[in-house]
């Protein structure tokens, strides 16, 4: 508590007798209500965020509404996509947004771990800021400049060195031949996969990084001290001491691949089908179908639909960005019993 | 007995010798997963400047956006919208991202409402950018008819308050608190403290965190295709649809007209340049001041 003189309850010949030298002590200019004005406003602001979220989810839902009422959650697993019928299901989108996700973890998780790995055992002292830097601008580089190289550098590249001689190999076979059918342009699902993969490492390996570094030296030395190489340090110390963080950055990853919409949109090709599973098929996701019909769809049921698949997609973020940053949270927690 | 240990040591032997390849194969897997990563971006740098650096020319910067098959024209409307846009956003969105960074550092570390907003805030800055786009056509697009300016301001914002929130409060939880109790003890009023003690003192972090605020929302696309659309020509007015640099260069490039692929190149090219060059100054001023 501080203590302040109300000055001007003294007399001022007493004042001056108190302190014959120097100036009074200045008053305090500002009463309380600053400090609560001040309050008020953090709080307003921190309240805000949590409003955001309501205020998203409530819009999307009262967008949403019409389709919601017209298929229910029935809409997830229709395909039909066709705006001059009037006819909308889920279906293929979600299918998209789910596949191409997946074959980014697929790429991406075994590579941050890598990353991570040499980061944080292999590297040497002066190598680690500038290499992780370099990793984070990976993170920094705007999805609609991956967008563009992914459509007119990588595709290309992907069909000429991968697709073409998969189909020359495989092409009659009867399961991996669907697999790799579609026209050579090397646009679809797996182009897609890959450069979200790209996309999201630099995430998944700044976590795992991060929780790495967590795993106090004293265990990692009472482990090289017996004799283990590095990789039994980090495959049977580092890696379960850390897991529920590994999986936390995993999570996040998925969170960011769901919800990427540029890159997706330009190399995806935008095609709703789902006759093929081929990885080389031109197919849609969420977020390019958002980005692609959502300005000119006319209101009504159109619409609403586009609205009902970006409320699907972010509840679904919602669920695995809630399950990393839980995971996250339980490892700190548990970092803070054993400590 | 003697071959019953010479056979123990052998198999000692095999069982280190196989230990040490498959350390030898992890690391060796390791080093190439970090080649890996660095090889994806040495190439995009490397198309983005090869194909950009050619498109760039002074009517890049001084002429409009032209119709398809035209000899002529830059992107002079769309980098102004750009630098509008997301000057505005910023200007917006850091105060408030910044008062509750400073909720959750000096107010509500424990309650329930700072646990709550941090949690929240955390899953805000991973959100899909197009949520936020279709939020602001509900609640802004929708009501007032008629895509804006505006509206794209808005939803950039959006993206800006949760990147200032988490690096406002994780600068602030790194200044010491016996600053605080020292202010304290001088008899300044908590508001005061706040402001001129720990603020300041965590005032090269928190730029740091506007900074790639504006950076990340530098490159956004998603959130303003259906909120300020594009404009081919020159607006100041936020009220009409007006044009930015992403958008453009994801209208040009999907297009299958040269010249327009040409300027989305250039586009590209100006785009990463400042969006890294922001994050490596963003970085930079953090260290020195640290």
């Amino acid at each position: 508590m501080a203590i302040t003189f109300p000055a001007e309850k003294y007399p001022r010949a007493e004042a001056e007798r108190v302190e014959p030298a120097g100036r009074p002590p200045s008053m305090r200019r500002t009463g309380p209500w600053a400090d609560r004005l001040f309050s008020a406003l953090a709080h307003a602001a921190a309240l805000l965020t949590l409003m955001l979220l309501a205020g998203i989810l409530i819009s999307l839902v009262v967008g949403a509404a019409p389709a919601i009422r017209e298929y229910g959650l029935g809409f997830l697993w229709r395909s039909e996509w066709d705006p001059v019928k009037d006819q909308y299901g889920g279906l293929v989108m979600i299918y998209g947004t789910l596949a191409t996700s997946l074959i980014a973890l697929v790429i991406a998780v075994p590579v941050s771990f890598g990353i991570a790995l040499f980061l944080t055992e292999l590297a040497p002292g002066w190598l680690r800021r500038p290499l992780g830097v370099a990793i984070e601008l990976l993170a920094a580089v705007p999805s609609i400049v991956y967008g563009m190289w992914g459509l007119l550098v990588f595709s290309p590249v992907l069909s000429r060195f991968v697709q073409q001689p998969l189909q020359r190999w495989v092409g009659d076979t009867p399961v991996l031949g669907t697999l790799v059918s579609g026209a050579p342009v090397g646009i679809g699902i797996l182009s897609a996969g890959i450069i979200l993969a790209i996309m999201v490492i630099p995430f998944i390996a700044a976590v795992m990084r991060d929780v790495f570094e967590v795993t106090p030296p004293m265990l990692k030395e009472s482990a090289y001290g017996l004799g283990a190489t590095t990789w039994e340090v980090v495959f049977n110390i580092v890696l379960p001491y850390t897991k529920t963080g590994v999986v936390g950055g995993i999570m996040l990853g998925l969170g960011r691949a769901l919800g990427e919409t540029m890159a997706v949109t330009f190399v995806i090709g935008n095609f709703n089908q789902l006759s093929s599973l081929s990885l080389f098929e031109a197919a849609n996701s969420i977020t390019s179908a958002l980005a692609n019909e959502f300005a000119e769809a006319g209101e009504g049921l159109h619409q609403a639909s586009l609205i009902y698949l970006g409320l699907v997609l972010f509840f679904i973020t919602f669920v695995v960005l809630s399950l990393s940053k839980l995971l996250l949270l339980q490892l700190r927690k548990n970092e803070g019993m054993r400590a | 007995m003697n071959g019953d240990a010479s056979a123990a040591l052998g198999a000692r032997l095999a069982r280190h010798r196989r230990r040490k390849t498959v350390n030898a194969v992890a690391l060796t897997l390791s080093m190439l997963a970090m080649a890996f990563g660095l090889f994806w971006l040495v190439w995009i740098l490397i198309e983005t400047v090869r194909l950009g650096f050619g498109g760039l020319t002074l009517a890049t910067f001084t002429e409009m956006t032209p119709p398809p098959q035209a000899d002529t024209g830059g992107l002079a409307n769309a980098i102004a919208g750009s630098l509008v846009m997301v000057t505005l956003a910023t200007a917006i969105g850091t105060p408030v991202g910044v008062m509750a960074g400073i909720y959750l550092a000096e107010y509500g570390q424990k309650g329930w409402l700072g646990q709550l907003t941090r949690f929240i805030n955390d899953i805000l800055l991973s959100a899909p950018s197009i949520v936020i786009g279709l939020f602001i056509y509900a609640t802004v697009v929708a009501r007032v008819k008629s895509f804006s300016g505006w509206a794209g301001v808005l939803a950039l914002a959006l993206i800006v308050i949760p990147v200032v929130i988490r690096t406002t409060e994780n600068m602030l939880a790194l200044v010491p608190n016996p600053l605080r109790e020292a202010a304290y003890a001088l008899g300044a009023p908590k508001w005061k403290v706040i402001l001129s003690i720990t603020l300041k003192a965590a005032r090269a972090g928190v730029m740091t965190g506007v900074l790639l605020a504006f950076a990340r929302i530098a490159g956004e696309t998603a959130p303003l295709l259906f909120t300020a659309l594009s404009n081919q020509f020159w607006t100041s007015n936020l009220s009409e649809p007006m044009a930015t640099l992403p958008v453009t260069i994801f209208k040009f490039a999907m297009s299958p007209y040269e010249n327009w692929q040409k300027l989305a190149w250039a586009g590209v090219f100006l785009i990463t340049l400042g969006v890294l060059a922001l994050n490596i100054l963003a970085r930079f001023l953090f260290r020195q001041k640290r």
